[in-house]
């Protein structure tokens, strides 16, 4: 059957070339693919910033918005609550924040761009429940020493008003900040702004 | 082989020439380029000022259009949008369909997909066949239309026309329009405004076809070498037989 | 030392599963005839189109709903918010048209060389079904959309169920699963459209395959290469499926894919043919549209069953125009297999079955007119005329005496007998004298080179391109810095 002699090295030459030239294709292929699983246009459009009209925001006033299907918080913090949150230090798993999520302008001890405002994702570290905002001071459930924060009502985690988690409570880490930014002193949009 | 690329090439420039269909039903083909983005803007402008009104174009957004047409955020809330519409949201019209078929007897369709649906060459026609006609309770009627229930929107734009008659088969047909008031625009400039809001319909059609033409030829190049490459393998391999 | 561990990988596996024995018997030492001519391509491509449309339609299944409410609008969400979505839409819906194309090509295939004839017969059975499948598939696939066209091309069909004495009214309601076709029906379809009908097309394409294997493939001169063998039981006329066929598979591959690519990026809506502009519309089961009619596959058997006058007349001649395919294996008399030897009853009972399939198809797009109807009849005939008057006229047959060993894939004009043949060759001659001829070859073969000359200019300067961006790029030296060093470790 074999006439000629069989130049294998053209052989390998061409079925190499054709090989490197069609897994190349196949991966250019593979690219829409792939690509068709991330967010589409609509979950883009639904999970869009939020804007937040915070000039009617009372001291001690919290406000919650929806943004990409998850609770955020956004609260003017009174000056006392400042104040006080240095003194929390020794309570807390990671008073300086060096283990949760947020964005660089809130890599601060009050986790906000400004101190008035605080803007957290309302979910609990711990397994997703939403925590309950609890600023009254020594309330009965909550005993003596508590002094204003968020308390989570699924497996009793709490966080202090910037967020941050007590130690001896299931939830690991802090509350995260989302990236948001100031549009102007009475508007943030959620959703927009540096991340961590 | 050559004979192949010969019928190959037949094949493609016979598949490459323009379907015919409009041409037997009537109506002359429209030429548009939708990459003419700036008549694409032209038209979006025409559209939000003269049919937004009435008719949503619901399968679209506004960010796809910023995007597709490189324009800013504050161009787009200038030229398209009107209220307190966001930049993800689709192109409603404030117009209600309820609203709608109480006004006309039917509620004005969404356009979305007309330049697919009904073909340019058709909107084309009808945007520029409107006529008066004291029988029809809006005192227009439509050559390619015969009784819509749509107002001619450019009147003001166009002018109006009026119907040439003819008897065909036995029946007084409308067979050709004049223009017996002009309008604003002259012809020409009326025809260019249509051609651009028909540029504008036949991009919302398909906002795709922005990336896949453009993209066509580099997957066909690739393919082409492909082949080439395949085949000098076939040729190297079966040269031992005989 | 790699070239070991892939011995020792393979005889792992192949201690566990046949592969080895697999892949001879398959591929390297399964004897194919050397002269298989393009008409032999369409099997594999079909192949690779169904592959296509499963991996399309998986994706697409990700986004679609099969909701009455919500279909229409989730295939334009594909179309415009999933990123990419309108590529994988038009691969699906051009696919579809083309598996058409090359299933009756293939089919044709079968009919001219006989393959569907002993020992083929289960084979070519087996197709059939496949065939059945696949029109079962791509209708149900048509609905999904819920256009104008989807609606009413599926109320039409379905309703032709009703013809059925007896049964058919209920019939056509447990189809639907509804009184008219609704979201029961869409759903349904969903279902059985995505995994039934899939699945069994794969579980019948596996039987086809096999099928194959145990009698071996035909040929265009319809002869058994196993005939002839030589010391080592290996064919004269075989050669092995691997690398021979797969090799020259791949160059039908490349043309294909180049054919299929045009058309997805230039011409999706296939000149009104492969998506129809009505389909853009959502469904309205108040407006009937002006013409209904089926996608253009279907069509010829549209036309059958609009030319008999009465419904159940309509519907059974159309069955029976697609059972009667089943049958031909047993139809035809004639004991020679390919047309190449076959008389000349066969050839013009072909040519016109043929011009038949082709008239029908184009009528069934067209509106109902008297004329329409008549040469619908007029080619209806000629349809059946192929299956039912085949008893008679193949056994009147006189064959050409068959050749012991396989002759070229395309016979050369020179070649071939008879007076049409003759004729032509006479007609080729003269045009091969003329000057016209010539100018043409001498402007193809420099229009050839100057295409080469621009397809390596072009690869050059892609090359010189990619050198320069990957020169720049750090990553891309670090990579080489640490494959070199990978490199010298194995040594």
């Amino acid at each position: 059957m074999t006439s000629e002699v069989v130049d294998n090295d053209k052989r390998r030459f061409l079925t190499q070339t054709a090989t490197v030239i069609g897994a190349a294709g196949a991966g250019l292929a593979a690219i829409p693919f792939i690509y068709s699983m991330r967010p589409s246009a609509r979950a883009e459009a639904l999970g869009a910033p939020v804007e937040v009209d915070i000039s009617k925001l009372e001291p001690g006033q919290l406000v919650r918005v929806l943004w990409r299907g998850k609770p955020v918080w956004v609260l003017r913090r009174p000056e006392e609550a400042l104040t006080l949150l240095p003194k929390l230090d020794n309570q807390l798993l990671d008073p300086r924040s060096e283990d949760s999520v947020q964005p660089d302008s809130s890599r601060n001890p009050h986790r906000s761009i400004k101190p008035g405002v605080f803007v957290a994702l309302g979910v609990c570290t711990h397994l997703g429940c939403s925590p309950s905002y609890r600023p009254e001071v020594a309330p009965a459930d909550l005993g003596a020493d508590w002094q204003g924060g968020f308390f989570c009502p699924c497996h009793g985690s709490r966080f202090d008003l910037a967020g941050r988690v007590y130690k001896g409570v299931p939830a690991p880490s802090n509350l995260e900040i989302p990236p948001y930014r100031y549009v102007s002193d009475a508007r943030i949009v959620i959703g927009e702004g540096d991340k961590g | 082989m050559k004979k192949i690329m010969a019928f190959l090439a037949l094949i493609l420039v016979a598949l490459s020439a323009p379907g015919q269909a409009s041409e037997s039903a009537g109506l002359s083909p429209v030429e548009l380029d939708v990459f003419d983005l700036a008549a694409v803007r032209r038209g979006a402008t025409v559209y939000a000022n003269y049919c937004s009104g009435c008719h949503s174009l619901s399968r679209i957004r506004y960010s796809r259009i910023q995007k597709d047409l490189n324009l800013t955020e504050t161009d787009m809330r200038n030229e398209f949008m009107l209220g307190d519409v966001r930049i993800h949201d689709t192109l409603k019209s404030a117009l209600s369909p309820v609203d709608g078929e109480s006004m006309f007897g039917v509620a004005p369709p969404d356009l979305s997909l007309i330049a697919r649906s009904r073909g340019v060459d058709w909107v084309y026609a009808y945007l520029k066949g409107f006529y008066a006609d004291p029988s029809r309770p809006l005192g227009v009627n439509n050559i390619v239309a015969e009784n819509i229930a749509m107002p001619n929107v450019f009147w003001g734009l166009q002018g109006i026309q009026e119907p040439i008659r003819s008897q065909v088969h036995g029946e007084s047909v409308v067979t050709g329009l004049k223009l017996v008031k002009p309008g604003s625009q002259t012809v020409t400039a009326f025809d260019q405004t249509v051609r651009d809001l028909l540029t504008f319909l036949a991009y919302v059609a398909e906002p795709a076809q922005l990336q896949r033409l453009p993209l066509g030829k580099y997957v066909l190049f690739f393919l082409l070498v492909l082949t080439v490459v395949f085949y000098r393998l076939k040729k190297e391999y079966w040269k031992e037989l005989h | 030392m790699a070239n070991e561990k892939t011995k020792a990988f393979l005889a792992w596996l192949d201690a566990r599963l046949p592969v080895i024995a697999f892949w001879e018997s398959q591929l390297t030492r399964y004897y194919v005839p050397k002269n298989f001519n393009l008409l032999y391509f369409f099997g594999s491509l079909a192949l690779l189109v169904l592959v296509n449309q499963i991996l399309t339609g998986i994706f697409l299944a990700m986004h679609y709903k099969p909701d009455a409410l919500l279909a229409f609008d989730s295939v334009e969400y594909i179309m415009r918010d999933v990123q990419w979505g309108w590529l994988l839409r038009y691969m699906h819906s051009v696919g579809a048209s083309m598996f058409f194309i090359v299933i009756y090509l293939h089919m044709f295939r079968g009919i001219f060389y006989g393959s569907f004839k002993q020992p083929r017969e289960l084979l070519w059975l087996f197709g059939m079904v496949i065939f059945l499948l696949l029109m079962a598939e791509a209708f149900m696939g048509y609905l999904l959309p819920w256009g104008q066209m989807s609606y009413w091309g599926a109320q039409v069909i379905i309703s032709l169920f009703g013809a059925i004495p007896v049964i058919g009214e209920d019939l056509a309601t447990w189809i639907r699963g509804d009184f008219v076709v609704a979201d029961a029906t869409l759903n349904r379809f969903f279902a059985l459209h995505v995994i039934a009908v899939p699945l069994a097309i794969l579980m019948l394409v596996v039987l086809h395959l096999a099928a194959l294997r145990t009698v071996g493939s035909g040929n265009p001169d319809g002869i058994d290469i196993k005939k002839l063998k030589d010391a080592s039981g290996i064919p004269l006329d075989g050669i092995p499926f691997h690398p021979y066929y797969t090799v020259k598979d791949l160059v039908a591959v490349g043309i294909f894919l180049f054919l299929f690519a045009f058309m997805v990026f230039y011409h999706p809506e296939g000149g009104g043919y492969f998506l129809e502009a009505p389909n853009f519309e959502p469904a309205n089961p108040l407006k009937t549209p002006e013409h209904i009619q089926p996608v253009w596959y279907f069509t010829p058997f549209y036309s059958i069953l609009r030319a008999i006058p009465s419904k159940l007349g309509g519907v059974l001649a159309m069955g029976l125009s697609i059972v009667l395919l089943f049958f031909l294996p047993w139809l035809d008399r004639c004991p020679v297999r390919s047309v190449r030897y076959r008389g000349y009853e066969f050839k013009i009972a072909l040519a016109l079955f043929v011009v038949s399939f082709i008239g029908l198809g184009i009528l069934g797009g067209k509106p109902v007119t008297p004329d329409n109807t008549f040469w619908a009849r007029v080619f209806s005939l000629g349809y059946f005329g192929f299956f039912l008057l085949m008893p008679w006229y193949s056994q009147r047959e006189v064959t050409l005496p068959l050749p012991e060993r396989l002759r070229a894939p395309v016979l050369p004009l020179e070649e071939r007998e008879g007076w049409f043949w003759q004729t032509l060759a006479r007609l080729w001659r003269s045009i091969q004298a003329s000057e016209a001829y010539r100018s043409t070859c001498v402007w193809m073969e420099a229009t050839w080179q100057r295409i080469q000359a621009w397809l390596c200019l072009q690869l050059q300067r892609l090359w010189i391109q990619i050198n320069q961006r990957l020169s720049a790029s750090d990553k891309y030296q670090s990579l080489r810095a640490w494959l070199k060093t990978v490199r010298g470790k194995q040594e």
